[in-house]
């Protein structure tokens, strides 16, 4: 395999898409009465459609001690309601093919239903008794504790989840923003029935929700249908939100020893969120410095001149509410500090020297000219189509995109690079075989 | 490899041929041998354009491991036109994204370019086929990167490494046995002479196939085709794979220590390809056994024992020739791993013992109808299906597969159990955990 990438992209069949203007029709949206933002894009090609919920109930919202509480509240789901077990709703769903997947992160959770269009009303009827009627039976709650345990014990023997989650400590020490969303073995096993059933009541709640309705069905249909199966939903009264935004820590550098024969290294420190306006320039600048695959100056210096590393790049990650920069690259022990340094060093000519003019025309011509490969699949539109209504980036967005790429100079690119890349400020998680990687053997 | 090599395995049973909606593939041969299947659809403004070598790893002989796979990273190492690194700049810079991955059987090359632009990616892929440098100065540097590829990959991935010894341990004999990244000690000693010869052998218009799905009109990509490739002088006839493995008699066993968290078992059952009518019973008896939560391992391992955190159930008839079943569970912690394999015996005894059910049977045809549906929602997930199919034997197998999975019955099920997953035909890995104490 070329890149890791690859992988990524085979796994979930997505290379290639409709640009988002050529949609037709042009996608629509509504505020239902009981307050979903309904968004629909009609995509007659298969008889499929994709649902896809996005709530404002991720972790943040999880009371402290209770880490985890949102992750499980989603998990949950989809494992008894008030007339299903978890197993006739499993039987349900594989009988007629469907997917309906739960997540969560920070800000959100999302409860996904994939199915064909002749199933649809056996699908939206599940959908609609997951979210509203989950019950939280006792003995699937400890089923699913032990299985969100198991699963962080599983996180634990992977280099790259541990060096990320060390790295998610120290940047954002004291807020939900640095902690793992499935929370710690400890306050997982502390959660209670009580617990789950408060967090559902206040949060699925339909005036929280987003839903992008893509494939097989027009507008009309989506919202007479969804009006229907959302009957008895009602619109909750928020809790209050007392979210400040986190505060970064670091400078600071840590080490983790494992018996491995590759260094797993994260560099990085704050970014910025998703609406600051900033964000076009420092990603055109981060295409050039790391974020660009085969194009990028991490992936020349580190990967094609000496060796050192098979996967290496760099990302500004953006939030609704918080953002983080990170290196990321994997290098045999022995060889850690080097990469390292020269990781270092193009941070520092970056900021120094900026870039070149035909650095930045590459960079603007592919995020420019790949925008409607993101939208490849039904499945993505969907998942596109409810982000740009949480970051409130409006459904003329593919039409503005090119603009906010083109309009980026160069003297922008120097300037986001010197402001926004902060090598006083840098973390750096090195998991590695310590005694190999740090020069003493 | 092994995780692309799994997610590939993933394709032929979630994604099938329907007679229902059979897409219209059209196949032209030019004259040097090179084999063109073209496939139009233009629900989006792209095209995604795929060349696939027949060569792997089955390929390499002993000692010389990996070299498929190596020559995959230097095609991108420049021709006499083309600088290094440069194909991947040019793809990027008009607006397109451009890998290739090794397995087994195949090394495949892909662009995904707005039909504007994918002639850029036809006229690339026509001047890699006969004139990459491959000798350049990046030689050993990038040798170095596929030693750091096999460190993340294998090295310091403990189920992958199981994957590894086991695979090693059920093939004697077939190539099939070695990973397709190489040995470590293998991939050290390739030189340049042997990427030189690999390559005059192996990469010709009569040993590929190109694979072309997306927005364009089929006369207008054959001339791009034509212009670009037709000139391409046939090649020699790459060498046979002769190699056969005899039938195993007696289970095989290995153990893997290393660092890590979970045990996990995995054990692997010799099995047929496509070109068996078993091939099909077989996709039927994987899907009931682990597709989905209310599949027979994952209710009863994960659900109601919990002693397992996942199963699963695979077997992927695309290969060139007698390929495995995958059964594979991790551990629940504080369980035993001895208990996880005797409840996977106790299922798979059942099923060589006693028939499924009509509502099993219909589940799995259901699934695999829908899978097929939802394959289709993008094009290179349908370019990826063709090439899959060619690869195989025939492209045209998509067309009748659906058919095939439709007919099987629970005795043909119960018969494909009882000869496939027979324990004396099966090598058993498990992944020991050790804990390395803390500096």
């Amino acid at each position: 395999m070329r890149t890791l990438l690859a992988l990524a992209l085979l796994s979930s069949m997505t290379l290639t898409g409709p640009a988002f203007s050529e949609i037709r029709p042009a996608p629509q949206r509504t505020v239902m009465d009981n307050g979903v933002v309904l968004l629909t894009a009609e995509q007659r090609g298969l008889p499929m459609v994709t649902l896809k919920f996005l709530l404002d109930a991720g972790s943040r919202h999880d009371p402290a001690g209770h880490e985890g509480l949102a992750c499980l509240t989603a998990r949950l789901l989809t494992y008894g309601t008030r007339t299903r077990t978890a197993t006739q709703i499993a039987e349900a769903l594989d009988f007629i093919g469907a997917s309906l997947n739960t997540g969560c992160d920070q800000e959100t959770a999302s409860v996904t239903l994939t199915t064909l269009r002749k199933d649809l009303s056996a699908g939206l009827n599940l959908l609609a008794d997951v979210l509203i009627n989950a019950s939280f039976p006792p003995d699937e709650i400890d089923r699913q504790k032990q299985a969100v345990i198991a699963a962080i014990r599983a996180k634990a023997e992977k280099p790259g989840e541990i060096a990320n989650k060390k790295f998610a400590e120290a940047l954002f020490p004291q807020s939900a923003y640095g902690r793992q969303p499935e929370g710690s073995e400890e306050s997982v096993k502390k959660i209670a029935r009580s617990d789950l059933v408060e967090f559902h009541g206040n949060f699925y709640r339909p005036n929280r929700a987003i839903l992008a309705v893509v494939g097989d069905i027009s507008h009309r249909e989506a919202l007479k249908r969804l009006t229907k199966a959302f009957q008895g939903w009602e619109k909750g009264t928020p809790p209050k939100d007392a979210f400040t935004p986190p505060k970064a820590g670091g400078p600071e550098t840590i080490r983790v020893h494992k018996s491995l024969t590759q260094a797993n290294i994260v560099l990085g420190h704050e970014g910025v969120p998703r609406g600051h306006p900033d964000y076009y320039a420092i990603q055109v600048m981060n295409y050039i410095l790391g974020g660009g695959g085969f194009s990028s100056r991490l992936m020349e210096e580190i990967r094609n001149q000496r060796g050192l590393a098979y996967s290496v790049y760099s990302q500004f990650d953006a939030a609704k509410l918080a953002g983080s920069f990170q290196i990321v690259m994997q290098t045999k022990n022995e060889t850690a500090s080097e990469a390292i340094r020269i990781a270092k060093e193009e941070i520092q000519r970056i900021r120094e020297k900026g870039v070149t003019d035909e650095e930045l025309k590459a960079a603007k011509d592919y995020l420019i000219g790949s925008f409607p490969l993101r939208l490849d699949t039904n499945r993505r539109i969907a998942a596109f189509l409810a982000q740009v209504e949480f970051f409130e980036l409006g459904l003329d967005y593919p039409e503005r995109y090119p603009e906010f790429i083109r309009r980026v100079t160069r003297a922008d690119v120097a300037r986001v690079a010197k402001r926004y890349l902060l090598p006083n400020k840098l973390i750096t998680v090195i998991v590695s075989d310590q005694e190999r990687s740090d020069g003493k053997k | 490899m092994f995780l692309a090599l799994v997610l590939l395995a993933m394709i032929p049973s979630l994604a099938s041929a329907a007679e229902t909606q059979a897409p219209q593939i059209q196949e032209v041969v030019l004259e040097n041998g090179l084999k063109v299947l073209l496939l139009e659809n233009h629900k989006s403004p792209v095209v995604t354009f795929q060349v696939w070598y027949r060569v792997g790893s089955r390929n390499e002989l002993d000692g010389k491991s990996g070299l498929s796979h190596f020559l995959e990273h230097m095609m991108f190492k420049g021709t006499r036109k083309v600088a290094p690194e440069e194909y991947s700049r040019i793809i990027a810079r008009n607006g397109g994204r451009s890998n290739a991955f090794t397995t087994t059987d195949m090394t495949v090359y892909f662009a995904t370019m707005s039909r504007e632009k994918i002639g850029i990616a036809v006229e690339l892929e026509a001047d890699r086929m006969v004139n990459a440098l491959l000798d350049g100065n990046s030689f050993e540097a990038e040798k170095k990167v596929v030693m750091e590829e096999r460190r993340l990959r294998t090295e310091d991935n403990p189920t992958s490494a199981l994957a590894e010894v086991t695979s090693a341990v059920a093939y004697l004999v077939h190539p099939y046995r070695r990973p397709v990244i190489g040995w470590m000690s293998d991939i050290e000693r390739l030189t340049r002479e042997d990427l030189r010869k690999y390559y005059r052998s192996y990469y010709s218009p009569n040993n590929a196939f190109l694979v072309v799905v997306g927005d364009f009109s089929a006369p207008d990509m054959l001339a791009k085709i034509r212009s670009a490739f037709g000139k391409i002088a046939r090649g020699p006839e790459p060498p046979k794979v002769t190699l056969e493995e005899r039938p195993q008699n007696g289970e095989r066993r290995v153990t893997l220590k290393k660092e890590a968290e979970l045990p996990f078992i995995l054990m692997y059952y010799h099995a047929p390809t496509i070109k068996s009518p078993d091939s099909y019973a077989l996709d039927v008896l994987m899907t009931i056994l682990s597709s989905g939560r209310s599949s027979r391992l994952h209710q009863d391992l994960v659900y109601k024992k919990r002693i397992a955190t996942s199963v699963s159930a695979d077997y992927d008839g695309l290969a060139v020739d007698p390929t495995l079943i995958s059964i594979s569970a991790q551990v629940m912690p504080d369980k035993e791993v001895a208990e996880v394999e005797r409840a996977l015996n106790a299922h798979i005894e059942r099923v060589r013992t006693e028939p499924v059910t009509d509502k099993e049977l219909e589940k799995a045809r259901n699934q695999a109808e829908a899978a097929f549906v939802f394959g289709q929602d993008s094009v290179f997930g349908q370019a990826m299906r063709i090439g899959r199919f060619e690869m195989a034997g025939d492209w045209r197998l998509l067309h009748s597969y659906l058919a095939g999975i439709r007919k099987v019955t629970a005795a043909d099920v119960l018969r494909v159990a009882k000869k496939y997953l027979d324990p004396d035909r099966r090598t058993v890995g498990v992944l020991i955990p050790v804990k390395e104490k803390a500096l």
